[in-house]
């Protein structure tokens, strides 16, 4: 594993009940690089994010973030050694108004955006800041979704599928944010079913099948896996 | 960060608070202005004030949290007996005896809370409902409450060694602010950072778990401020009608205050108090109608489940698009 890892994930397995969804998953994530994980539907992406942040109740394994093993930790204490989600149904309150979510998630470190520069990023906030969360369109709740999580000082932010169901030019905005977040340092942990999307933002690529990682590669091999990349993704 | 506390503003929320505002001005002189007018006794507002509390701090607790307690009749009755004990045995000032009361309220508050929020839903209430029947054997057997007798003739003594809560009007304004201060904190504490991350644990628990908040704990606190704030109602309510019985601490009552906030409207802010005055008034006028009383609540119940679920002040709030 490279040096610079910052998550440090080892033969993570997780349970759903009786179903046994995870079977020993192993990637790192490096400092500031962008890594995407994919994978068909029902490969277990999902479950590995949220196996990481602790919302899984039954899992094992190693997880490793910034030299802290969190297996046994809770979801809020990981939350505090700063990673931050951003799951796939988004999660805003729907009765808190834009501000009042952007608020809400607690300071964990110094280092966080402030709210200027989080609505430099997504422009079309600062006019909806006093509309409550449902009235939001899919790309305004999902810019949300990625924006309260900026303040916090988390340095790993994990998105899941942040284009799902979202009109061509938001996805080029979020893909832009995502661009923007990584040159500001932030470590990002994608989680996409939308190839061409990853493609423009990712450096590296996990291929998860049956939860496990079958695959890895960087950006720059992307052309002499195309074809092995579409025989995994049925594409 | 003072430019982008400017961009941060909330007109709505600016809108909101003088609306609120306005609707607590009004409520605050009918209530001052009400036993002056001679058309309503002033017993019974006191008594409508004090289950108004009562609902106000069930609501904090089902309205802002989610978590429907089934038996909040405990801290209304433990403190009453605690405030009548404090007062009639040990001669305690009214002021002593109330707040002693509230302590015991929430001393139990966080006894309970501690066991009954690591259940979620009907196990919730069910864990409530329990822990309060248990409470209500002790308080039926335990010498000091006179179990059926319960504890008579609570003396209304000087507030502060300086109000007489002997005289009506005097014990009326009493209770009357100490509604209103109370009715204030729960406000404040439903409209504070710490009223937002209750709200965000009703709406997705996970998530605000997974955004770094211990919700356990928050949940803990509003539970403990609700029962500190039934006590409260309680300790006042046996001040006023001089006795506690088993009544207050008996399930019904617990049934009771669901009803009167479901009735007003659940998560509003003033529609616990509309829905103790109805339910207060029916039990106050309709008292000729004898059992027949609890059949018209239970068609109200129903009438307020099946056609109107937002309750009284939900609907106004909704039609008139305004917070209330």
């Amino acid at each position: 594993m490279s040096e610079a890892a910052l998550l440090n994930v080892k033969n993570l397995e997780a349970w759903y009940g009786e179903s046994h969804i995870l079977h020993g998953v192993d990637f790192s994530v490096r400092k500031g690089e962008v890594a995407t994980l994919l994978g068909r539907n029902g490969a277990g992406k999902t479950t590995t994010l949220k196996s990481i942040m602790g919302m899984v109740a039954k899992r094992r394994g190693s997880v490793i973030y910034e030299g802290v093993e969190t297996i046994g930790l809770s979801s809020d204490r990981i939350a505090r050694l700063g990673i931050a989600i951003c799951p796939e149904e988004r999660g805003i309150f729907a009765s808190l108004d834009v501000r009042e979510n952007l608020l809400l998630p607690p300071k964990i470190k110094s280092g966080g955006l402030a709210i200027e520069s989080i609505l430099d990023l997504f422009p079309n906030l600062r006019e909806r800041m006093s509309s409550q969360g449902t009235k939001l369109s899919g790309g305004e709740q999902q810019m949300l979704a990625i924006a309260r999580i900026l303040r916090t000082g988390a340095t790993l932010l994990m998105l899941d599928e942040p284009t799902e169901g979202l009109a061509p030019v938001i996805i080029e905005q979020i893909g832009l944010t995502i661009k923007k977040l990584k040159e500001s340092g932030f470590t990002i942990l994608l989680v996409e079913q939308n190839f061409r999307f990853a493609s423009t933002v990712a450096d590296r690529y996990f291929v998860m099948e049956h939860g496990k990682i079958i695959d890895t590669f960087a950006n720059s091999e992307l052309s002499a896996n195309m074809e092995k990349l579409h025989a995994y993704l049925g594409v | 960060m003072a430019a982008s506390s400017t961009v941060i503003q909330s007109p709505s929320g600016a809108r909101g608070f003088n609306t609120e505002l306005k609707v607590f001005g009004g409520m605050a002189a009918l209530l001052i202005v009400l036993p002056l007018t001679g058309l309503v006794y002033p017993y019974f507002i006191m008594q409508a004030l004090c289950f108004a509390l009562f609902a106000c701090a069930f609501n904090l607790l089902i309205g802002y949290v989610g978590l429907l307690s089934f038996g909040h009749a405990v801290f209304l009755g433990t403190a009453g007996y605690v405030s009548a004990h404090a007062a009639r045995v040990w001669g305690l000032a009214p002021e002593l005896a109330i707040l002693l009361a509230v302590m015991a309220a929430l001393g139990l508050g966080l006894a309970i809370g501690l066991l009954a929020i690591r259940r979620q839903g009907i196990y919730f209430a069910m864990t409530t409902l329990a822990l309060s029947q248990m409470m209500y054997f002790v308080y039926l057997q335990a010498p000091f409450t006179h179990g059926e007798d319960g504890i008579q003739g609570v003396p209304q003594a000087r507030l502060l060694g300086l109000i007489d809560l002997s005289k009506p009007l005097i014990l009326y304004y009493s209770v009357l602010a100490i509604f209103l201060l109370a009715f204030l904190l729960i406000y404040r504490a439903i409209n504070s950072p710490f009223g937002e991350i209750l709200k965000a644990i009703r709406e997705n628990e996970p998530r605000a778990i997974s955004l770094g908040y211990k919700t356990d704990r928050y949940k803990l606190v509003a539970f403990v401020l609700s029962a500190g704030l039934a006590g409260l109602a309680g300790a006042v309510k046996v001040i006023v009608a001089q006795n506690a019985s088993l009544t207050d601490v008996h399930w019904a009552m617990s049934g009771e205050v669901v009803l009167m906030t479901l009735v007003g409207g659940l998560g509003t802010i003033f529609g616990p108090v509309v829905g103790a005055f109805i339910i207060t008034a029916m039990q106050q006028y309709l008292a000729g109608w004898g059992q027949w009383v609890q059949v018209a609540q239970g068609v109200i119940f129903v009438a307020c489940v099946l056609a109107f679920r937002r309750g009284i002040v939900g609907e106004i709030a909704a039609r008139l698009k305004i917070p209330l």
